[in-house]
């Protein structure tokens, strides 16, 4: 008998613990469920946010825009608000895989810069709020690279890297690294020709070989330590590392450079369009954009929350840089993209 | 078992590479020690680092043990790994330990080898396929019950569970079977000879002599389970988050110490647990 | 009692396992779009039968199989070192082997990148010991040696496991009747104990091989993204832009075949050498 009483625990035990585990998933009254990259909002936000509108604020993150579509595109998971980049608002939006926004429920889109109403990815905000943006550039370290970069042949030219073999870092992003080539040879960052992109492949197999590594995810950290001095990245990432090691500096190449803006939207199936859309609203209060631009330095896309905003960051790269440079953003593609993926994959694969 | 028996060795003939095997021994396994432990006493060293980046070294400080007590999504998230792991170990020690005896009894051994290889399949498959497959398989799962039953069920807890219990009942099968395989038959068969049925057999001779093997497949489940994040990223839902997918998600900007000074606290938890087993079994 | 037995797994096993292995097929089989469309083709199949993917897919048989000679190499001794030693000690030990795997793998990961990184501590000392001067660099991360190192680290422990378990139930006596018998300690070894712990063996190196085929996580972090394996295609297949399902699908579904391909070779070359079983 004793032996059948340890196996029947056993059986209580999973019954239990499963049981549990199915209760405590169950569904809790109002709460607000987003879906966002890891550390790119305040967490003091989402709680004077549950203070102020009664709601609880339960987060989720991903390291990619190309992770949360992929969960997006299933269709299991329920959220409330997610936070694509600009080229993706534009394929959710063809996936039919965002909600329309009632815009007048957001009143203080009236504070978004110029730059940024009517995105051309998003004409009339139907889908997408701004939230956060940046630009690309190169991020180097002042003491050790002389002379200083100034224009995207720096990094490609083999005279101006060769000393710097080993030492440099790209973005391990198809459209950015590409881009940067065809600007760097001259060219169009939005060519589909075949022949200018076998050129932008060329001039990306030459650089390779004095790469340290292609990296979206931890170059900053790499060039505040030293392991780089010369790095391809975003200008609030940039802006981190200066903070960590003041002999960083930030240049945007004179040939012009690419500019993104992630946005909040609304997927398909969310349970809590109204309380998403008071909460972008809530986010673009000038207070608390600033807040969360001195919590995470990346540049907002609010013009009034700039009255808030610490002054260090305001003159550092997340904002500041020469009026006339050429601003490009960079398009996803349909049929022509099967091109730089074939360049891309040439590039990783030999 | 058997202990190897340090023997009188009398008629015991010396090859030429004889000489060499102990102190080989010995020295590869400090090797593979060191080797073991290097990056872990960079994880630790990192722990107490005062600054953010978990690659640079900024001076001694606790100050990441201090914010990881105040930090309550990496709370839920240990707590969302432990509680998916205990019970995937459950199911699939239970479930894997059945298939193993299954097999081993299965009269047709031909049926019993194709068996054998259709239960390695979770091991075989990639685990990002096996991510998406999954979801996408919880997708038309709650498409029907939808249409059917009108209730739709979301990702969650139980969902992750139902995905690392389906590889980790291959694991632990695979260490079963190996268990079994090398155990003497004949014990069952003169047990059954003396008139026990087929369940008395597994409980009293099978179960004792595999139980070791069932042990250690159920911590490898366990180990698997808390550390999976590809499976788990897919099949998990909000409010679900586990802590390697924690850690993942900040890899984008930045793994700070508070994952070292976790990993740290974590170590020291499973020595602490392993020195009581110790001590319990010697105090029988 | 048999069925008993074997049902409950089949069903898990059928629903969690089977029927997803069924939809890749499924969305192998159809025609690439956002995610994918339901048109039925053999398209992705045709795609495969591309040189570049089968220098990686060769790329990543051939790191897998470094890794798992390697870890053969140190895990074999490692785990017969530890079954010689007296109680207390070898549960310790082998703990002690298994330990690695109770800490988070991504943060084992950047733990190997600070060790072998520029002014990391592998270079540090180095320096130290004169082998380098004050600004040189071994410069070993970021190269495909970094990646199996940092491999054969992660996977370690699992051929340690299964062959230390094989090693324990090994009837020593058996060993020693060899001796008796006038073999020397290594000729024993390869008569006696090696196929004897086959299964060990065999169990240790399945479950290191195959995760190493489709790791993708090295290769990115540890390999600088420089060189894709197998695991970094599939990823990017599902996850990038432009998506490419049925690709993803179809070259999972080739991979697994050369591994079970490969499997059953073993498979052969095991009841070939396997004598006195």
């Amino acid at each position: 008998m004793a032996r059948y009483a340890w196996l029947g625990g056993l059986v209580l035990a999973i019954v239990v613990v499963v049981g549990v585990i199915v209760a405590v998933n169950s569904d809790k009254t109002k709460s607000l469920r987003i879906f966002i990259w890891e550390e790119y909002i305040d967490p003091e936000v989402f709680r004077l946010f549950e203070r102020e509108f009664g709601a609880k604020v339960i987060e989720d993150n991903y390291g990619s825009n190309e992770d949360m579509r992929a969960k997006l595109q299933a269709g299991g998971a329920v959220y409330d608000l997610v936070v694509p980049s600009d080229y993706m608002v534009v394929l959710l939006r063809k996936e039919g895989l965002l909600l329309p926004i009632d815009l007048s429920r957001i009143p203080n889109l009236q504070y978004l810069g110029a730059r940024f109403r009517d995105p051309p990815y998003d004409p009339g905000h139907r889908y997408s709020v701004p939230y956060q943006w940046g630009i690309t550039g190169i991020g180097y370290n002042k003491s050790q690279v002389i002379p200083p970069p100034t224009r995207w042949t720096d990094l490609f030219e083999p005279t101006r890297i060769e000393p710097y073999k080993n030492r440099i870092s790209m973005l391990n992003d198809m459209r950015e690294v590409i881009a940067a080539a065809l600007v760097a040879l001259g060219l169009s960052p939005e060519s589909t020709d075949p022949q200018h992109l076998a050129q932008a492949q060329a001039l990306l197999q030459q650089q390779k070989p004095f790469l340290a590594k292609y990296d979206s995810e931890s170059f900053e950290d790499s060039l505040a330590s030293g392991e780089t001095v010369l790095a391809h990245g975003w200008s609030g990432e940039i802006a981190m590392a200066q903070a960590q090691n003041p002999d960083i500096a930030f240049v945007v190449p004179a040939e012009g450079t690419f500019v993104f803006v992630d946005n909040w939207a609304i997927p398909k199936g969310a349970r809590q369009k109204e309380l998403a859309e008071d909460f972008m609203n809530f986010v673009l209060r000038p207070e608390i954009s600033a807040m969360i631009v001195n919590h995470a330095r990346y540049a907002s896309v609010n013009e009034a929350a700039r009255a808030f905003i610490k002054p260090e960051i305001l003159n550092g790269p997340s904002y500041y840089w020469p009026e006339d440079t050429k601003l490009w953003w960079l398009h996803d593609f349909d049929d022509a993209g099967r091109l730089y993926e074939r360049v891309w994959f040439e590039l990783k694969g030999r | 078992m058997v202990r190897p028996l340090q023997t009188q060795m009398t008629h015991v003939r010396r090859g030429v590479l004889d000489g060499f095997i102990a102190p080989l021994l010995v020295l590869n396994a400090l090797l593979a020690y060191s080797f073991l432990y290097l990056p872990i006493a960079v994880l630790v060293l990192f722990s107490f680092s005062a600054s953010r980046y978990a690659s640079i070294w900024g001076g001694f400080s606790l100050e990441w043990y201090a914010k990881l007590f105040h930090n309550p999504d990496i709370a839920q998230a240990l707590l969302n790994s432990l509680l998916i792991a205990a019970a995937t170990t459950l199911i699939a020690t239970v479930l894997g330990t059945l298939a193993a005896v299954g097999l081993e009894r299965l009269p047709d051994r031909r049926r019993a080898s194709h068996y054998d290889a259709a239960l390695t399949l979770p091991i075989l498959m990639p685990d990002i396929v096996q991510g998406i497959a999954l979801l996408l398989f919880f997708v038309l799962v709650f498409n029907a019950l939808e249409y059917v039953l009108d209730w739709r069920p979301t990702l969650g807890r139980t969902t992750v569970i139902m995905a690392h219990a389906a590889f980790a009942i291959s694991y632990v099968a695979v260490v079963v079977r190996a268990r079994l395989s090398g155990m003497d038959k004949r014990l069952e068969e003169a047990a059954m000879d003396l008139g026990a049925n087929e369940w008395q057999v597994f409980q009293r001779i099978t179960l004792p002599l595999i139980w070791p093997g069932v042990l250690s497949g159920g911590l490898l489940a366990f180990t698997l389970s808390l550390d999976e994040f590809v499976i788990t990223f897919f099949t998990s839902g909000p409010g679900a988050t586990t802590l390697p997918i924690q850690v993942w998600s900040m890899v984008k900007r930045g793994v700070t110490p508070e994952i070292n000074a976790l990993s740290t606290l974590m170590l020291l938890a499973s020595i602490a647990l392993v020195t009581l087993s110790v001590v319990l079994q010697r105090r029988r | 009692m048999v069925l008993w037995c074997l049902i409950p797994p089949a069903v898990w096993l059928g629903l969690f396992a089977f029927l997803p292995l069924g939809i890749i097929i499924v969305i192998s089989l159809t025609e690439r779009g956002s995610p994918l469309m339901w048109q039925f083709t053999l398209s992705s199949y045709v795609r495969l039968a591309d040189p570049l993917l089968l220098t990686i897919v060769a790329r990543s048989l051939w790191m897998a199989c470094a890794t798992t000679a390697l870890c053969l190499v140190i895990g074999y001794p490692l785990a017969y070192f530890i079954v010689q030693q007296r109680a207390p000690v070898r549960t310790w030990l082998y703990f002690l082997t298994l330990l690695p795997l109770w800490a988070n793998s991504l943060v084992l990961t950047y733990a190997w990148m600070v060790l072998l990184r520029v002014d990391g501590m592998a270079d540090q000392g180095a320096r130290l010991v004169g082998w380098l001067g004050t600004h040189e660099s071994l410069n070993w991360l970021y190269t495909p040696g970094a990646v199996i190192v940092s491999m054969v680290y992660w996977y370690l422990p699992f051929m340690a496991y299964p062959i230390y378990g094989s090693l324990e139930k090994f009837d020593w006596r058996l060993f020693e009747a060899a001796q008796d018998l006038g073999a020397t300690r290594v000729a024993a070894f390869f008569k006696v104990l090696l196929p004897l712990t086959w299964p060990g063996v065999l169990a240790g190196s399945l479950l290191v091989f195959i995760p190493a085929v489709g790791n993708f996580v090295v290769p990115q972090f540890l390999g600088g993204a420089k060189a894709a394996l197998i695991g970094n295609v599939i990823q990017e297949r599902f996850l990038s832009q432009p998506q490419d399902w049925p690709l993803g699908s179809a070259l999972a579904l080739v991979v697994m075949l050369v591994i079970s391909l490969a499997i059953w070779a073993y498979f052969k070359f095991a009841r070939a050498g396997d004598a006195v079983g």
